[in-house]
């Protein structure tokens, strides 16, 4: 794991007064910023707010919005609500897992991706939906899913994806480092 | 920025307003509503702009960004007003075209009008669209008028007039007594009497605190997002009435995390508000003081349960903690607490502007007012829904919703949430209240309505719930916590075929205990949807267990895939989408799919131009 910046630390820390009600407030803080929970940042603000560590690790595994290891650079959040569901959501995932070639929900080797699951975000009038990073993606079938990964991949990886695509064989594993 | 100090300030800043806009001037108001975004609305809003400023019409329209406006299945939806023309599923590059029609006399677009499907018939005025025609928007009306990041749109169409009304000629006793005589009940979908809870917590000593529940977690529901996001200020509004009647002087909003849009307009919101002296300090001069705290959740389903909400506030994890004490007697810090939904508090202006008799005149005997659907799933307008209590099932289905898409059977309706309960097609006549959902073992939630067709296993469907709740379930308590994970072991096995009879009888036997013994409601109302669909779809797990075979067609384990070899046109479209590379043949030839390598993923059946994949339940048939 990469050492993070003390300093920023420090300084989204000086942002809140060391209530112990900030502690859920902050931790969000740090996910946004760094899209994890680096174990160092989470030392401080167990001492800044004088808590145990082990209470700041109680609500870091508590909720879903938290995570402890690094994320990837594209966040793929498959709505699974009770309308997506009926509509076809859980295929969806699974191609999704498949091309990214993952067993469950979790980030790609390449730190391209990172697959989550939620349960609805609100947006069932367009059921089946697919959220990447901040865009919303309405009405996804599993034959959509292919072209949708490639907008958001490096370009060089999206023309061998396109490749693969039209001569009708699976993905060539390519390690991007 | 005016500060408002008195009510009377208020009243004048009002009539000033409406003096200034005409109420006659050209306006389009756009739905930026998170469906309407999804589906493009932002592109709208630009083009529209340019177009405007393009044909030198800037000063004679305005172009409004608003609120969801309930419809999602025809957005992006757009007004143009003082007519109130309805313009649907409208593109980026329809601009020109309305631009022009703003220019000419505001003759409609004709191809942009909704058209009834039943008549054909074009429908220009929103209140003719027979998904509207139905409804009774009185929480969600103003929310296609006005743009909830402005303050005065709000002041415009009556905002805080209730709360003048009650800081200039009411007492708290008076306050609380209006919204006892108006029947309201708690709209988050348990139902307890607002006013009795009101009273409860004002009888215990101060500092009190009141908070505002917007953590939707109910899949399917997003009516309290809407109502935050497209008209924030008559949440806020509530509050501060209810501040006024409970002598509290700091409120919490504990919003969902996955709302950013809803709490980015709710603290511009509260922000306006403390600016017009309308929050804060010495409000409207009558020198009552009341902050409003954003708080956001960290994604955790059960922290909509009030206790677990409380704990999560005060930075602790969301576990839930045993009742009583209740929280109008030790609720946040230990301080006697009134938590109410989102719909609770957006009608307390409501009833204060138009009188307790006035709500209570509409609904039935013991639910009143009107509630707040979301209707999703297999029907044909999903959308947000609003209707006076005491509407039945099949006004909501058929006249409103239009009906199942693909003229398919609709075959049950799950309301409330993982706490409700599926309803059977044959209760279809039913009425919507309280008592009424509850008789049919489901529950009024918090308003989430998925339509379910001839497509969708009833089995999978309850088995999804429970993963769901398994998921969530916080396992502080054991009824709970072990309960939800062994009913979906069984369920997951019902699904995949090797289900036995007997399992029935200990899914009620485990449903009936956790209902008993949970410490929760989360764990108290989790057996409802398998417990429902037992009750009304039996046959469809006795088809599971002693057939094995899904009559929906959905459980992967029991179906397999063909290719009517009378349609195959050799397209080789499937193959190229086929996840276990099981689909054989050459180009214009016929193929086939080996069912040895199939996923039974369906991607083949979706991409089929001439629907010559077929499905079926059942023992895969030897090839011949």
């Amino acid at each position: 794991m990469e050492e993070e910046p003390v300093e920023e630390i420090e300084s989204l820390l000086e942002q809140f007064d060391s209530r112990r009600a900030n502690l859920i407030a902050i931790l969000q803080e740090i996910q946004s910023k760094y899209f994890y929970l680096p174990h160092p940042a989470l030392e401080r603000v167990a001492r800044k707010l004088k808590v145990p560590l082990t209470d700041v690790y109680h609500i870091a595994t508590f909720y879903r919005c938290f995570s402890l290891t690094p994320r990837g650079r594209h966040q793929i959040q498959v709505c699974l609500g009770t309308a997506c569901h009926v509509r076809g959501a859980p295929r969806v995932l699974d191609r999704i897992l498949t091309i990214l070639k993952l067993a469950e929900a979790g980030t790609t080797a390449d730190r391209e991706f990172t697959v989550l699951t939620v349960r609805c975000i609100g947006c069932c009038g367009l059921a089946p939906v697919v959220r990447v990073d901040a865009n919303t993606h309405p009405h996804l079938t599993q034959a959509k899913v292919r072209g949708l990964l490639n907008k958001y991949r490096k370009p060089e990886r999206a023309q061998e994806e396109t490749a693969a695509e039209t001569t009708g064989e699976v993905d060539a594993t390519v390690g991007v480092g | 920025m005016p500060r408002l100090a008195s009510v009377n300030e208020l009243e004048a800043y009002r009539a000033h307003l409406s003096a200034i806009r005409d109420a006659k001037r050209p306006c389009v108001t756009v739905c930026a509503g998170s469906g309407c975004t999804a589906a493009g609305a932002a592109g709208v809003l630009s083009a529209l702009g340019k177009g405007v400023e393009k044909a030198g019409l800037k000063d004679a329209v305005d172009v409004k960004s608003t609120g969801c406006h309930g419809f999602c299945e025809r957005g992006p939806i757009m007004i143009v007003w003082p007519e109130g023309t309805f313009y649907n599923r409208v593109a980026p590059g329809d601009a020109r075209a309305i631009v022009a029609s703003l220019g000419n006399g505001h003759v409609p677009v004709e191809k942009l009008l909704y058209k009834d499907p039943a008549s054909g018939r074009a429908v220009v005025r929103e209140e003719e669209v027979p998904f509207y025609a139905r409804q009774r928007r009185v929480l969600f009306g103003n929310n296609g008028r006005i743009d909830p990041k402005n303050i005065d749109d709000y002041l415009t169409v009556g905002g805080y007039a209730a709360l003048g009304k009650v800081l200039s000629s009411m007492n708290w006793e008076q306050v609380i007594d209006q919204v006892k005589r108006s029947g309201l009940r708690g709209r988050g979908g348990a139902g307890f009497p607002t006013g009795a809870k009101w009273d409860f917590c004002r009888q215990n000593p101060a500092p009190r605190y009141l908070i505002c529940n917007a953590d939707e977690g109910d899949p399917g529901a997003f009516m309290d997002r809407s109502l935050l996001e497209g008209n924030p200020h008559s949440v806020l509004e509530g509050m501060i009435i209810g501040a006024f009647a409970l002598g509290v002087e700091e409120g919490y909003v504990y919003v969902r995390a996955e709302y950013p849009l809803a709490v980015e307009h709710l603290r511009m919101a509260i922000e306006q508000a403390e600016q017009y002296g309308l929050l804060g300090d010495d409000i409207l001069g009558s020198g009552m003081r009341f902050r409003v705290q954003v708080v956001k959740g960290a994604g955790a389903f059960v922290c909509g349960e009030e206790t677990a909400l409380m704990r999560s506030i005060e930075g602790k994890v969301g576990e839930p903690q045993p009742r009583p004490p209740y929280p109008v007697q030790r609720g946040l810090w230990n301080r006697p607490t009134v938590i109410n939904n989102v719909k609770t508090w957006a009608s307390v202006p409501v009833i204060m502007n138009r009188g307790a008799e006035w709500y209570a005149s509409i609904g039935t005997a013991k639910s009143k007012g009107t509630m707040v659907f979301s209707l999703v799933g297999k029907i044909n307008n999903t959308g947000l829904v609003e209707v006076p209590m005491g509407i039945t099932l099949r006004e909501m289905i058929y006249e409103i919703g239009g009906g199942i898409p693909g003229g398919r059977k609709l075959k049950a309706i799950q309301i409330g949430g993982p706490s409700g309960g599926c309803i059977p097609a044959s209760l279809i006549d039913l009425t919507i209240d309280y008592e009424e959902l509850t008789k049919a073992g489901s529950m009024m939630g918090s308003g989430g309505m998925v339509v379910m067709d001839d497509s969708t296993c009833m089995v999978d469907v309850a088995r999804y719930f429970m993963e769901f709740l398994e998921d969530e379930s916080c396992g502080q308590c054991f009824p709970c916590r072990k309960g939800t994970q062994r009913m979906r072991e069984i369920l997951a096995r019902i699904c995949a075929g090797h289900g036995k009879e007997e399992d029935l009888k200990l899914l009620e036997d485990l449903g009936w205990v956790m209902q008993q013994t949970s410490l929760c409601a989360l764990g108290t109302t989790a057996a409802n949807p398998v417990l429902t669909t037992l009750r009304y779809f039996r046959d469809e797990y006795l088809a599971h267990i002693r057939d094995q075979q899904c009559p929906a067609k959905v459980c992967k384990q029991l179906i397999y895939y063909e290719i009517d070899p009378t349609l195959c046109d050799g397209c080789g479209a499937c193959v190229k989408v086929c996840a276990g590379e099981a689909i054989l043949g050459e180009k214009k030839m016929l193929h086939t799919i080996d069912m040895a390598k199939c996923t039974r993923c369906g991607a083949c059946m979706e991409v089929c131009q001439p629907k010559a994949v077929l499905v079926s339940t059942g023992a895969v048939p030897c090839p011949q």
